[in-house]
């Protein structure tokens, strides 16, 4: 934490340095050449500054005897600083927040990054980014990127599914296909459920547990050896978006234990897949497959090792009247080597060898599209549990925003996916003002 | 100093309008004052052609900054303020275009971008960028006829109505304007029975445009306020739609208009969701 904390100080130094002086660049460089004057005048401060300032507040709808009844109750301040210079964009994006739930302050970088086209065939994205790929809607097989479901199943904005990757980005387009390199000096984790905020499934326990069982890990650490590397070579062809992805890294979220420290850790994954998205009808319909390959468990037998996995998705989503649409997916998880598991596995609640998820969104606007009213379900039928996510986003003026909605959680087995977090099901709202 | 720039601000101009070539809109002669324009009246298709070109095809590319205020009957005030790029792929048929977001503030940098189809029996092809999650959204064909952005423009005023969808009839001319009845040719896939369009005789920009609803009561209207030349080109500078049932209507202000540009096809691509390109930014 402390470790962290330092790193995002020096990020915010570093990058102010950088701004800075591109400024006095200006001023000094506008005495020689008085064009260049003439433009950092005509469009002001080199910097432009925006954010929102935000109160979100949820609370659980049942008793959690391993969590506080508060989900989420927090005061939150963006700052986005972008600047558009000759030779690179340069972007800032942090949230200062103050947290009743783990009683600290924090200050979150989302975004520190130099963009710059260095070439007609190339760009290029370095720093702190949010990565995004793959044709899933809130769900993904090839974007293995990080995301945060703590946020996510706590109620705040949906944006705050991405969590940040610091990373360099390079995009090199052709007339035959275009290629996006993403490099990861060091491994980038998802921000998963470990029992602060969120009560879990916990295996070795055998019970549900929260903040008497905090999950701790073992997280590949060291700069350039726990490296990650994602490609993703991609074609449009008559608007039909055809993408192949590789990917060399770690299980994103712990897949796995390391019994004698009894730390979760996070397995060498490597990952294949491929993915198209198109018009269907009078809708858009997509594919998407990959394979992971859990490289430190080959053969699947090692229990304390996820094993290898299929990965399908086949989405389909239709505007079905006015200002509202739909959208219907499948999706599967197909274990590999399932017998060497089964005989491994050594507690009763060997997961099946699929597991099978459909969703279903929903989005009417009314008043003048002012108010969206959303819902998201995730529906397993074969772990017969459920995740229901409500939403209503007011827009009450330019700048004002209402949020209201809820995460819904049930299932007939405490050890399933979804259905580990029924205690978590929470109503949030909340307000924020933009500028 | 000041002197030298101005000088280059006025080459730079005078050299761009040039450049601009000979504009597509045909220049008819002008009627003395108080002639009652004996010349032949041309027919109605030709009329709706030339007035289609005139107000959605002018230059072979083109852009613009917009500013909407939305205004509803108690005056409350929205703004949505965008820079929009337009491609032709071909004179009167398909364009592509790409809307970069400024206002309001928590839209900013969203990117819509789509690839108009002219045949109205092939659907448009749309994108959505939001940046907050750097995602790429494909989105579902929609009725055009919905509001654009929350607005009293629909999607189909913004990019234009397939002429093939409606039929024809000059039923008036007067010493300023054609106008002609549009009669839908599929009733059930609108909410109007028909709408007259008053098209200047001069330079073809439709100038208003009525809709009746199915009782024939006269219930939107979009007028252009003001009409510019720019580069040659008349361009509508300021438009209102207002929904005469609701009392609800939207301004829209064009700004820093520009044609020939020169827009690069690649700028309607993901690569330029993702980072806007220096034309859609001011």
């Amino acid at each position: 934490m402390i470790q962290s904390k330092t790193e995002t100080t020096l990020l915010v130094i570093g990058l102010i340095a950088v701004l800075s002086h591109r400024a006095q660049a200006f001023s000094t460089s506008g005495k020689t050449n008085s064009q260049e004057n003439k433009t950092s005048f005509l469009s002001g401060l080199p910097v432009e500054v925006h954010g929102f300032y935000e109160i979100r507040s949820g609370y659980r709808t049942r008793k959690d005897k391993y969590e506080k009844d508060m989900s989420v109750m927090e005061s939150r301040l963006q700052l986005d600083l972008s600047s558009y210079l000759d030779w690179a964009d340069v972007k800032f994006k942090g949230d200062l927040i103050g947290d009743l739930v783990t009683e600290e302050a924090d200050f979150d970088v989302r975004e520190a990054h130099v963009f710059t086209m260095p070439f007609d065939f190339m760009d290029l994205k370095v720093g702190r980014q949010i990565l995004t790929w793959g044709s899933g809607d809130l769900v993904f097989i090839n974007d293995l990127f990080p995301k945060d479901w703590q946020s996510f199943f706590v109620g705040r904005d949906v944006e705050y599914l991405k969590a940040p990757s610091d990373a360099a980005k390079m995009s090199l387009f052709s007339k035959w296909a275009n290629l996006d390199i993403v490099y990861t000096p060091r491994f980038d984790a998802d921000r998963f459920i470990r029992g602060e905020r969120i009560s879990y499934w916990n295996s070795n326990l055998g019970r549900l547990a929260g903040r008497d069982a905090i999950q701790h890990t073992d997280k590949p650490n060291r700069w350039l050896k726990d490296s990650e590397l994602a490609v993703r070579l991609y074609k449009n062809i008559n608007n039909y978006e055809f993408a192949l992805y590789g990917y060399r890294g770690y299980w994103k979220s712990p897949g796995g234990q390391d019994a004698t420290r009894s730390q979760a850790i996070f397995p060498d994954l490597n990952a294949y897949g491929a993915s198209v998205r198109g018009a269907v009808g009078r809708g858009i319909g997509n594919l998407e497959f990959g394979y992971y390959e859990s490289d430190e468990d080959q053969s699947g037998k090692n229990a304390l090792v996820n094993n290898s996995e299929l990965r399908f998705l086949a989405g389909y989503a239709q505007e079905i009247g006015k200002d509202l649409t739909s959208g219907f997916q499948y999706y599967l998880e197909h274990m590999l080597d399932y017998s060497q598991y089964k005989d491994s596995s050594s507690s009763g609640l060997a997961r099946d060898r699929n597991r099978h998820v459909l969703t279903v969104r929903l989005t009417k606007l009314l008043m003048n599209q002012n108010l969206r009213c959303s819902v998201f379900t995730y529906f397993s039928p074969s772990d017969k549990d459920v995740y229901m996510r409500p939403n209503l986003h007011y827009k009450a003026s330019d700048n004002l925003a209402l949020d209201i909605g809820s995460n819904i959680f049930f299932g007939d087995c405490p050890s399933t996916f979804f259905g580990q977090f029924q205690n978590n099901t929470n109503i949030y709202v909340g307000i924020r003002y933009s500028f | 100093m000041r002197l030298l720039w101005m000088v280059t601000l006025v080459i730079a101009f005078a050299s761009m309008v040039s450049a601009g070539g000979e504009p597509n809109v045909p220049k008819p002669r002008e009627p003395a004052k108080g002639e009652t324009a004996p010349e032949k009246i041309p027919d109605v298709n030709t009329i709706v052609n030339r007035a289609n070109l005139v107000a959605y095809y002018q230059g072979r590319d083109g852009k613009a900054r917009v500013k909407m205020t939305i205004i509803d009957k108690k005056g409350q005030k929205r703004t949505k303020e965008f820079i929009i790029l337009r491609k032709d792929v071909k004179e009167g048929g398909d364009q592509k275009y790409f809307v970069h977001f400024i206002r309001p503030v928590d839209e900013r940098n969203t990117v819509f971008m789509v690839h108009k189809h002219a045949d109205p029996k092939e659907d448009d092809d749309r994108w959505l960028y939001l940046p907050a999650l750097s995602l790429v959204k494909r989105i579902a064909a929609g009725d055009k006829r919905t509001s654009f952005v929350g607005s009293n423009f629909l999607y189909e005023d913004v990019s234009g109505r397939s002429l093939q969808e409606d039929t024809h009839e000059l039923i008036k001319t007067t010493d300023e304007f054609f106008v002609v009845k549009n009669v839908p040719k599929q009733p059930d896939t609108v909410e109007f029975s028909y709408y007259d369009v008053s098209i200047d005789r001069k330079t073809y920009m439709p100038m208003k445009m009525e809709y009746y609803d199915k009782k024939n009561k006269l219930y939107r209207v979009i007028e252009a306020s003001q009409v510019k030349e720019i580069q040659g080109f008349p361009t509508v500078v300021r438009s209102i739609a207002s929904d005469l049932n609701t009392g609800r209507r939207t301004e829209m202000e064009f700004s820093t208009v520009r044609y020939d540009i020169g827009l690069k096809d690649d700028i309607f691509t993901e690569r330029y969701l993702h980072r806007p390109p220096q034309e859609a930014r001011r």
